[in-house]
């Protein structure tokens, strides 16, 4: 074996690129449970590809064909249900990860100095996983693919000037159709895929010259160095510590996974909605058009800002800057320490806020406005809709978390952080 | 796990419980729907299913995803389905397709009776088995039967004769809490709604003119056929089940083993 790896070494780096990627990476010793969801990311995006390349074997991208290739892959081949599945669970628990590792950036202060590229990597990740699951959700061709498309693909017909001719050439059709298929398909199965696995390397790369952040929001890379080992006093290598730890943490991830694609695979109607076995119908408009879970939170913003100046385009625009904000996060936190272990109750106020309300408008955008009924006819309300209102009261505090951070985090009454890492 | 993370956990998944139920939700407003009694490792139900599917809906629907040796999952061999459950011109491995054609079918109907395959997991089987105990004589209509479960829907009560007819009976109240009181105390299908002039009406079928089944034996014939109707659309339900089972025990084992080998190593750090 090592005579083998002398030979390949000899003629291409393979064990310093390891050593470099992950065998001699050096992290902090404290990471908790929130540090789980980086490799567990990873791990989902190469259980879509791969289920992916198996799915694109027996699907076709054509509008009459579509929906049956689907109940093709689902009935008649071999093992197609569960390959099916796991990717559409897959696309969900993308997404469940991604959001408990952007909050674990959130509350250890892992996007401040100097890891501010790496977030930016990591948001562009996001960026090209939401065109990533929108281009992939059109393709079982159900009424929600077909549906949840056109309002998406109409929201831009909302941009003055410009808006209708760029819908029209985003669709390639001046409705959702064949076409529009056959193009979603390629930048899902081709495009963005190569995209993603672009900027995840980037942000690997990013977070390698950083080196990682930790719980206590401790550098180690500026403690003196442990005479013996020659590693900083809280460092250890990746290998094997943390190749032993995550494999605890992959074993546990896949346990939730199998109890949702073999007991409950549609997981009530959030995963797989009911409307989208019912094969897409450009003439049927159906009563409720909801996005799947993940886009939620936006779609419930979307919805409650209102009209203004005969335009729609308010909306639009509060639905992009409330994802493009996370961008300039670095820049918007002026606090004395990163993690959350040292920050005030100002941080932590505002922080439990902003939680509270992405998951508020989550619910509120997967249900009804008319949901929670009418307020009374008179003064404040006007008889609006009650959720209509709470989103909108949300939307703000979604917002205030931002853009009010320069002025809290600065205010806020921090701790000292320490010089060693808090551990066990 | 940190306390944060429990705190956080926990309400993640009372919030995630607390909104699993509507998402799912077909029926209207104020609707009532019994539950269907439906088991779907019984196989003498789901073959009586499919006697009945062949029957009495696949001459106006479709099943067009399903294939005759599907059946051989309820416990039939193939020779009892090409002999008991398809025409002479069919193979075992068609699909469940009819003569009348959807052009045909748009022309006879007001709109195409839609494709079965996956309608259980459209509706779901607690709305089907409403739906198709929800029919009732309206005069009103195009075809003399309104639903309860599906108001003005195109489609006739095909099972009249076995099912008998109903009427619709209305009780009206003042309020809704007593509306919705009587609901519940109908245990059964039932709708509320508002009535002009701040009244509420319950809603419920009964009995009218007697088919060749009792009720019970309706309710029964009915269930075998969601029973059924489920099994169709998603064929591998209970292969799926049974596999995560032995997936889960698998997982279980090897998590002591990782767990072990994590402490192992870690112990030795300080």
């Amino acid at each position: 074996m090592s005579k083998l790896m002398t030979w390949i070494d000899d003629r291409f780096p393979l064990t310093p690129l390891w050593e470099l990627a992950w065998g001699k990476y050096i992290a902090p010793k404290n990471f908790n449970f929130w540090y789980y969801f980086g490799s567990l990311a990873a791990l989902v995006l190469v259980m879509q590809i791969g289920t992916g390349i198996w799915l694109t074997m027996d699907y076709k991208p054509d509008a009459t064909l579509a929906f049956g290739s689907v109940e093709y892959i689902m009935r008649d081949v071999q093992w197609g249900w569960l390959i099916r599945y796991m990717h559409s669970t897959g696309a969900s628990m993308f997404f469940v990860v991604v959001y408990l590792h952007m909050f674990r950036g959130l509350i250890y202060g892992s996007y401040r100095k100097p890891r501010e590229l790496t977030w930016i990597f990591g948001c562009l990740i996001y960026l090209a996983l939401m065109a990533e699951a929108f281009f992939g959700y059109l393709l079982p061709w159900g009424q929600m693919s077909y549906w949840g498309a056109q309002v998406i693909v109409n929201l831009f017909s909302a941009i003055p000037v410009i808006g209708g001719d760029l819908s029209t050439w985003i669709r390639g059709d001046y409705t959702i159709s064949d076409v529009t298929l056959n193009r979603f398909f390629a930048f899902h199965v081709a495009a963005l895929p190569l995209v993603l696995i672009a900027l995840v390397a980037a942000h690997l790369i990013a977070l390698h010259e950083t080196g990682s952040n930790n719980p206590d929001g401790v550098e180690i890379k500026k403690q003196p160095k442990d005479p013996k080992t020659g590693l900083p006093l809280d460092g250890i290598y990746s290998h094997p510590y943390y190749t032993v730890k995550d494999i605890v943490g992959v074993v546990a991830f896949l346990a939730v996974f199998s109890v949702i694609v073999f007991f409950t695979p549609d997981m009530g109607g959030y995963f797989l909605e009911a409307n989208n076995f019912i094969p897409a119908n450009p003439l049927k408009t159906p009563p409720e058009i909801a996005p799947v879970w993940y886009f939620t939170p936006y779609y419930a913003m979307l919805r409650a800002v209102p009209s203004f100046l005969q335009t729609q385009v308010w909306g639009v625009i509060v639905m992009g800057v409330s994802v493009l904000i996370f961008f300039v996060l670095p820049w918007l936190d002026r606090g004395a320490v990163k993690s959350i272990r040292y920050r005030g109750t100002l941080y932590k106020s505002f922080l439990a806020a902003f939680i509270v309300s992405f998951l508020i408008l989550g619910y509120l955008g997967t249900v009804p406005v008319t949901v929670w009924g009418q307020f009374g006819d008179g003064a404040p309300f006007y008889g609006a809709d009650r959720a209509t209102v709470l989103s909108r009261c949300l939307t703000v505090v979604y917002f205030s978390f931002f853009l009010l951070m320069p002025w809290y985090t600065r205010r806020d009454k921090t701790k000292p952080q320490p010089d060693r890492v808090r551990w066990k | 796990m940190s306390k944060l993370a429990r705190i956080l956990l926990v309400s993640l998944s009372l919030g995630l419980s607390l909104c699993a139920g509507p998402a799912f939700s077909q029926g209207e407003e104020g609707l009532r729907l019994a539950p269907a009694p439906i088991n779907r490792l019984d196989e003498e139900s789901l073959q009586r299913g499919a006697r009945d599917f062949v029957n009495y809906c696949l001459t106006c629907h479709t099943a067009k995803y399903m294939r005759y040796n599907r059946l051989e999952g309820i416990g039939l061999t193939p020779a009892e389905i090409t002999d008991n459950l398809m025409f002479a011109t069919q193979k075992i491995g068609n699909t469940m397709t009819v003569a009348m054609t959807a052009k045909d079918a748009e022309q006879w109907f007001p709109a195409a009776p839609p494709d079965l395959s996956v309608e259980a997991r459209v509706r779901g089987r607690d709305w089907l088995y409403n739906y198709l105990l929800g029919f009732y004589r309206d005069d009103k209509s195009a075809s003399g039967w309104n639903n309860l479960v599906f108001p003005n829907v195109s489609m006739p009560n095909v099972l009249w004769q076995l099912s008998g007819t109903n009427k619709l009976v209305e009780t009206e109240y003042e309020e809704h809490e007593k509306a919705a009181g009587a609901a519940i105390a109908a245990k059964g299908l039932s709708m509320v709604e508002a009535q002009p002039g701040g009244k509420y009406a319950m809603l419920t079928v009964a009995p009218d003119v007697p088919g060749t089944m009792t009720r019970a034996q309706y309710e029964a014939f009915v269930g075998d056929l969601v029973n059924y109707l489920d099994y169709m659309a998603e064929p591998v339900k209970n292969e799926r089940i049974h596999l995560g089972i032995i997936v889960l025990l698998f997982l279980g084992v090897l998590y002591v083993f990782a767990y072990a080998l994590k402490r192992e190593y870690w112990k030795d750090l300080h």
